[in-house]
């Protein structure tokens, strides 16, 4: 460390930065603690913060109520099936993109980019009315291939960059040996990707498990995951705390533990490669 | 190295996506277009008729697109001054020798795992109940008044979640670019006796300078989407106080069934997200570059 800094110091920056990280966090620890609270101790004044009597009670309730697993599995199905499916095509594409460049390479990733600027509301009324037609009004396949739709320029792109740093002599020698294309992408390229491969999809996961504008107007209940399953908790008579933390906990805690396994993805493929 | 054949392939290997994106993009934006000439309401949807350009003059003389174009900006560079300003201190934090630094960033970045609709409920229920809220409880104590968040300041209440929300995102990306600072630069810098102030305007301010464009123009991106937020906590309202654009486009198509309208709705968005993806991909083509 260039500027040196006492002991003294060091503690004072530490306790500061621990105050703020509390604080910054809290919401999520008290919604958490609020989850194993009876309803009246979930609104009590004051506030009770650890001496209450903890109960799983609110857990049950979720379930039996609402047909928690419904949505989780929707949300499971959504997030994941959609992105493997985004896979296929985004593998072949990042593979021809980083190996094979033509001239206008770089202009297609570009153009890429371009489709994740496109706002949701821009196409809402078409998509709508289209998948009301077909059908595709609240099914997972409806769904599932706007989510896939919606992560392909990301996952193609961050593939790329990964791919970028695959030394191209080690295909060329799969080549010279004989190896057909698809020998090469899938026996040398995938297994020397696969860090990157995963760290792209644990990304892509958690946003589409998040996403929260067409999960919300495209479905309403068989392919409903659970930003929408918690947004029937904003009717009046969903007005019960301990309840709406129980269920908010079981629908961010996966995906929370996901998060913090791809912190270093995440600046990378949110930032599209411009900060590493 | 690309061969012929090669070159064939790669065209082969790539085109699935582009034909994707392309329909993906293409289609329903020209659909759009499209739509916001018509009179075209899915009460009546027989009695449809081309109007020019009526629908982008009723929408754009209408005062409700008005507030809802003022709350858009609102949110946008609130939360963004919030979550960049916030997050620079955040990140200037973090960046000092502290014990515990792998838990301190766990925590910080966590808000941003949150999905939307949760954070929302929890930070309107939870914390800013004007009755049993944790807010409440802090003014009461304090001999304040509890303040009845979502009612009497219900844009300021979006601001908060929203910035919550987005304060990890900045903190991640500026601490990222911070902890790329050359050592022997840091060294130089104090070896030439520069202060604190001097230190940050002219040595660290350069070298994040464009990780905080980055961030500006992503979160802007995603600023002029918030949908969800006001979905789940004040429907738009009271009134239409928090009725962004997104929101007057869904609750035209949606609830008001005015399908010329919300494309109208609609194509205006798409300009103003664009007017900023033209900055930002200038940005990225430059690093693609580089």
């Amino acid at each position: 460390m260039a500027i040196k800094k006492s002991a003294g110091q060091r503690i004072g920056v530490t306790i500061l930065a621990w105050v703020v990280a509390v604080l910054i966090f809290f919401p999520i620890l008290w919604t958490f603690l609020t989850s194993f609270k009876s309803e009246l101790d979930a609104i009590s004044m004051p506030p009770k913060f650890l001496f209450f009597n903890w109960t799983l009670e609110n857990y049950v309730d979720v379930q039996q109520r609402s047909n928690y697993f419904k949505f989780a599995f929707n949300s499971v199905v959504l997030s994941i099936g959609a992105n493997l499916v985004g896979l296929l095509f985004a593998v072949p594409a990042a593979w021809s993109m980083a190996f094979a460049p033509g001239k206008r390479t770089k202009d297609l990733l570009m153009w890429m980019l371009s489709t994740k600027m496109m706002p949701a509301v821009g196409v809402l009324v078409p998509i709508y009315l289209l998948f009301q037609k077909l059908g595709l009004l609240d099914s997972l396949f409806g769904v599932g291939l706007v989510l896939m739709l919606l992560n392909l320029p990301l996952l193609i792109w961050m593939l790329y960059t990964y791919f970028k740093e695959i030394p191209n002599d080690i295909l060329e020698a799969a080549r010279m040996d004989g190896a057909s294309l698809i020998n090469e992408i899938v026996y040398v390229l995938t297994p020397m990707a696969v860090p990157g491969i995963a760290s792209t999809m644990l990304l892509a996961i958690i946003l589409s498990w998040n996403e929260a504008f067409w999960t919300l107007n495209l479905t309403t209940s068989n392919a409903a995951p659970l930003t929408a399953f918690i947004a029937s908790y904003s009717a009046p008579e969903g007005f019960f705390w301990a309840k709406l933390s129980a269920a908010s906990t079981l629908a961010i805690a996966p995906i929370l533990i996901l998060g913090w396994f791809s912190q270093k993805q995440l600046v990378r493929g949110l930032t599209f490669g411009a900060v590493k | 190295m690309a061969t012929q054949q090669t070159a064939t392939a790669g065209r082969a290997l790539v085109s699935p996506s582009v034909i994707l994106l392309f329909i993906w993009m293409i289609v329903p934006l020209v659909m759009t277009l499209y739509y916001s000439t018509l009179r075209y309401s899915l009460l009546d949807s027989d009695n449809w008729a081309f109007v020019g350009l009526q629908n982008y003059a009723s929408f754009l003389s209408d005062p409700d697109f008005l507030t809802a174009l003022f709350n858009t900006l609102i949110l946008v560079i609130s939360v963004l001054v919030i979550s960049v300003g916030g997050g620079m201190l955040v990140a200037l934090l973090m960046d000092q020798p502290v014990f515990g630094l792998n838990i301190l960033r766990l925590m910080v970045i966590a808000p941003f795992f949150v999905m939307p609709t949760v954070s929302a409920l929890v930070w309107k229920n939870l914390l800013m109940n004007p009755d049993s809220g944790l807010f409440a409880w802090i003014a009461r104590s304090l001999g304040f008044e509890p303040v009845v968040w979502f009612t009497n300041w219900p844009m300021l209440s979006v601001i908060i979640v929203v910035s919550w929300e987005w304060l990890p995102f900045a903190s991640l990306i500026l601490l990222t670019a911070l902890q790329s600072l050359d050592e022997e630069q840091k060294e130089a810098a104090s070896l030439d006796g520069a202060g604190a102030l001097s230190y940050f305007g002219y040595i660290v301010l350069p070298h994040i300078a464009r990780a905080i464009t980055v961030v500006i123009l992503i979160e802007t991106i995603f600023l002029l989407s918030v949908f969800a937020e006001i979905y789940v906590t004040t429907s738009g309202g009271p009134g239409v106080a928090t009725t962004n654009i997104p929101f007057l486009v869904y609750k035209q198509a949606l609830l008001n069934f005015d399908v010329g309208s919300a494309s109208a709705g609609g194509i205006v968005a798409v300009i103003l997200a664009n007017i900023v993806a033209i900055f930002l991909m200038r940005i990225i083509g430059k690093n693609l570059e580089g």
